[in-house]
């Protein structure tokens, strides 16, 4: 069945079982491989997409409820949050393994998309889907805040 | 590609490269220091001391025998070289070296391979040597360029200069690959270290942000087949039979095959083989599986270390004589098994071609890994490439090769072409290889004066090693990682005796994060600190008189922990000092009661490990590890049902730290001048004990069996 759909702002058609899971498509079909695979059943964040706009666990989301969307992933991400978000990472040197950092960017950028100046328990809500197993936490916190306050000017 | 050398430039470690391909897209962009994802081609013929190429673009590689994954010795060993060389840091890269145990051993193991907190202490002095070398081959090319004698030049960030007449190392890299490498160049004196002991960016954290670092689950090759294992229910089953019909029938299904480890699903896509997978029906040979349940496993543990067992490791004075006719103070500790869950499940893509093998995998013991898919394969090149690993915390570092043995088998049932062999996060969570079920039973009695009399100690585990090629390290003695850290205590005790009984399971149990000391420091920290409790003893001025003189490094660590903390609020406070693997630290937790469940709301870190290399490193690697521990003192545990099926899958049920649950960290390095040492695991041990004797003294509660908040 061909799905068709847009990935960082390129329309794309994909030949797939329609069950497939967006993830895999994006990694197998699409060789978008920075959206990781980390649990398949929405625990870990690790493959966390914007959707409409909207962070997404990909890994649980079917091909065929894309069709016609407008799918942002972390190497189409752009614009000044996912900026911000992504100089206060490299100036904290927040990643350790790294395999999850994609997926946390992802969840970050879309947090400071919808609320400006983040409280910890902002960050807290929209952050515990997204799992380090480095425990990278407490960098994560701090560069959120910020990257906030890079945005504030 | 092509690599202009000589071959006394090949002896020396400096090798001129034209061109270095493989360049992650991040780095290209920004100027900074930064890693390649990939080798560059022809490093295969690399020498000995090989460790750095200076390329004309002025580029500087260092080549890291160590796996990255998190720890930091990409951005660590690649320090020690600038800092000799006397780079800009902003020229400098590093790149997996090569799987080649004649060329890039850890010096403390014989054989390639990263474990026991040693990257950093094997690779110091050696890594330093080669950057001196490759500077005085370019002192040597200037001198000859610059019509100088060498000791009027000088090097400053990456600069060559004599009066007035200055070089990159990139325009002099060509004219110094032909220069004799010093047999031993003298390294610096440490006070002129201007890199070493400073916070420099990490190389890899641009492309960790960007998604553009390539791990291998990111490896796809033409035609390549990704495979999915289904693996035995219970630990030692077999498979009986199995009927593939339905598996074949799935889409993009192209294959299904036996191997030793249970039946494989070949497809061309990762879901397909997952489908695949649920669609096969199989029958288990259960005849020699384990089906034991934890709980009874628990209660055998249990006789076992208070039995005491076979092995008498530690026998100073006389414990039974001593403790007789005292009040006898007597705890039991139980220490579920644990998975170590990376965020990248294990991988692997091997690529099968007529007589020779190139595989891709976050491998930890390159030599074993490389050694088994060769003897599998039946091929004498294997070309293994040390891919970036989502974590290890030890699951990568095993020692019978297990993944690379089955992704072997796998390629090997498939024949030419490339294969990527899959672990889902179920088969992580389900399939061993976990910290061993411990169980601990400790006796004391105080003297007159507060102080311990005797400490009898018995602990009951499976050996990690025992039965493993790695026996051979034990030289007939018992496995010191199922005690190590009970063994050598920072306390006085006139009367101490440490007996071990080695347990027996089909599960196949690995080194966990800090290895012995996850459960030793924790039964000390907590033992002693109920000791101290019951002596109306401080927890603080208690362990430093214990202490005495004799450890004047415990002392500082635990001294600086306790300015550290500001224990006046309205919380439960509770400290631990650990040395594991050379290095020192305490902690002291600060502990909320949320209605019967502890929230650690707070830890204060200090840190002894020698020179801090980069200090920054050492900050995140003790947060890293503080927030490990938690998950095993407040919530992570395997179970086995009765009957022998583990009872978690996933996260879901296995339950780990997430962010709400992340304490603030305030780490404190103490100064040293000692040689480094890691730092990987020792941030690990001190925490649960820290939490539990701040939960105790808070709530009377004494934690005997992890995790402190009950599984479900």
């Amino acid at each position: 069945m061909t799905i068709s759909f847009t990935v960082n702002g390129e329309e794309r058609s994909v030949d797939v079982d329609p069950d497939t899971p967006l993830l895999w498509v994006l990694r197998d079909e699409l060789r978008l491989t920075g959206t990781k695979f980390g649990c398949g059943i929405a625990q870990c964040g690790a493959c966390t997409v914007h959707l409409d706009g909207s962070p997404r666990r990909s890994c649980v989301t079917p091909v065929s409820m894309v069709e016609g969307s407008d799918i942002t992933t972390i190497e189409g991400l752009s614009g000044p949050e996912a900026e911000a978000v992504q100089a206060a990472w490299r100036a904290l040197d927040v990643p350790q393994c790294g395999y999850c950092q994609s997926g946390q960017v992802m969840s970050a950028t879309a947090l400071l998309q919808q609320v400006s100046s983040p409280s910890d328990e902002d960050i807290d809500n929209a952050m515990a889907g997204n799992i380090c197993r480095c425990a990278t936490y407490v960098r994560i916190r701090q560069a959120i805040h910020d990257a906030a306050k890079t945005l504030e000017g | 590609m092509n690599i202009h050398t000589s071959r006394r430039a090949f002896l020396s470690g400096l090798i001129v490269a034209v061109a270095l391909p493989g360049l992650a897209r991040a780095q290209q962009k920004s100027g900074a220091a930064a890693f390649f994802n990939e080798l560059p081609e022809g490093s295969g013929e690399m020498s000995a001391n090989a460790f750095i190429r200076v390329a004309p673009d002025n580029t500087v590689t260092v080549l890291i025998k160590h796996i990255e994954f998190g720890q930091g010795p990409y951005t660590g060993l690649t320090t020690l070289v600038a800092e000799e060389m006397d780079a800009d840091w902003s020229q400098m890269r590093a790149a997996a070296a090569p799987a080649d145990v004649e060329k890039y051993a850890n010096l403390a193991f014989g054989m390639q391979g990263t474990g026991g907190s040693t990257a950093m202490a094997n690779s110091f002095m050696q890594m330093r040597k080669a950057g001196a070398g490759a500077r005085a081959m370019l002192v040597a090319a200037a001198a000859e360029r610059f019509g100088v004698p060498a000791d009027h030049i000088t090097i400053d960030k990456g600069i060559i200069s004599a009066g007035d007449q200055s070089a990159t190392f990139g325009e002099l890299a060509e004219a110094a690959a032909q220069q004799t490498a010093p047999e031993d160049p003298p390294v610096k004196d440490p006070a002129q270290f201007k890199l070493i002991g400073t916070d420099l960016p990490k190389v890899d954290s641009s492309a960790k942000t960007d998604g553009s670092a390539q791990f291998t689950l990111d490896v796809y090759r033409d035609g390549m087949l990704t495979v999915v294992v289904a693996h035995p229910p219970k630990f030692g089953a077999k498979v009986a039979s199995f009927d593939d019909s339905a598996a074949l029938q799935v889409s993009g299904v192209q294959k299904v095959a036996q191997v030793p480890t249970g039946v494989a699903v070949y497809a061309d896509n990762t879901y397909a083989a997952l489908k695949g997978r649920d669609a096969l029906e199989i029958e288990w040979d259960e005849a020699e599986a384990e089906t034991r349940s934890s709980d009874a496993m628990i209660e055998e543990w249990t006789t076992a270390a208070k039995a005491g067992g076979k092995w008498e490791v530690v026998k100073t004075g006389d414990v039974e004589a001593a403790l007789e006719g005292s009040e006898i103070v007597e705890a039991t500790y139980v220490f579920p098994y644990l998975a170590h869950t990376p965020m990248e499940p294990l991988d692997a893509v091997v690529e099968l071609r007529d007589g020779e093998a190139e595989v891709w995998m976050g491998s930890q013991m390159q030599t074993g890994d490389q050694g088994t898919i060769a003897k599998i394969l039946g091929v004498e090149n294997v070309r293994l490439h040390t891919m970036l690993a989502g974590g290890s915390f030890g699951r990568r570092a095993t020692p019978d090769s297990h993944f690379a043995a089955e992704a072997a088998e796998v390629a090997k049932a498939n024949g030419k072409g490339a294969v990527k062999l899959m672990w889902t996060r179920e088969d992580d969570v389900q399939g061993g290889y976990y910290r061993p079920l411990t169980v601990h039973h400790m006796r004391a009695a105080l003297d007159d004066q507060g102080g311990i009399k005797a400490w009898d100690h018995g602990i009951a585990a499976q050996s990690v090693v025992m039965g493993t090629p790695f026996e051979a390290m034990l030289q007939g003695g018992p496995d010191f990682t199922a005690f190590e850290g009970a063994n050598e205590l920072h306390y006085a005790m006139a009367n101490h005796r440490l007996r071990w009984a080695q347990m027996e399971s089909p599960i196949p149990t690995l080194w966990w994060r800090s290895v012995g000391h996850t459960h030793t420091g924790y039964a000390v920290e907590c033992f002693i600190d109920e000791l101290l409790e019951k002596a109306g003893k401080d927890p603080i001025e208690g362990r430093l008189a214990l202490m005495g003189d004799d450890h004047p490094r415990e002392r500082a660590v635990l001294e600086r922990v306790a300015e550290m903390a500001d224990q006046s609020g309205d919380y439960g406070y509770g400290v631990a000092v650990v040395k594991s693997f050379g290095t020192y630290v305490a902690q002291i937790a600060e502990i909320e009661d949320r209605g019967g469940i502890p929230h650690v709301h707070r830890v204060w870190c200090a840190v002894d490990c020698g020179l801090a290399v980069n200090p920054n490193v050492v900050r995140a690697q003790m947060e890293g590890g503080i927030g490990y521990g938690i998950s095993a003192a407040l919530y992570s545990e395997i179970t086995l049902d009765e009957g022998g099926l583990i009872r978690q899958q996933n996260w879901d049920s296995y339950r780990i730290l997430r962010i709400p649950e992340m304490p603030a960290i305030e780490v404190v390095i103490i100064p040293s001048a000692e040689a480094p040492t890691g730092v990987g695991e020792p941030g690990t041990p001190p925490i649960a004990p820290a939490i539990a004797n701040a939960w105790r003294r808070m709530t009377g509660n004494a934690t005997r069996r992890l995790p402190i908040i009950p599984v479900a």
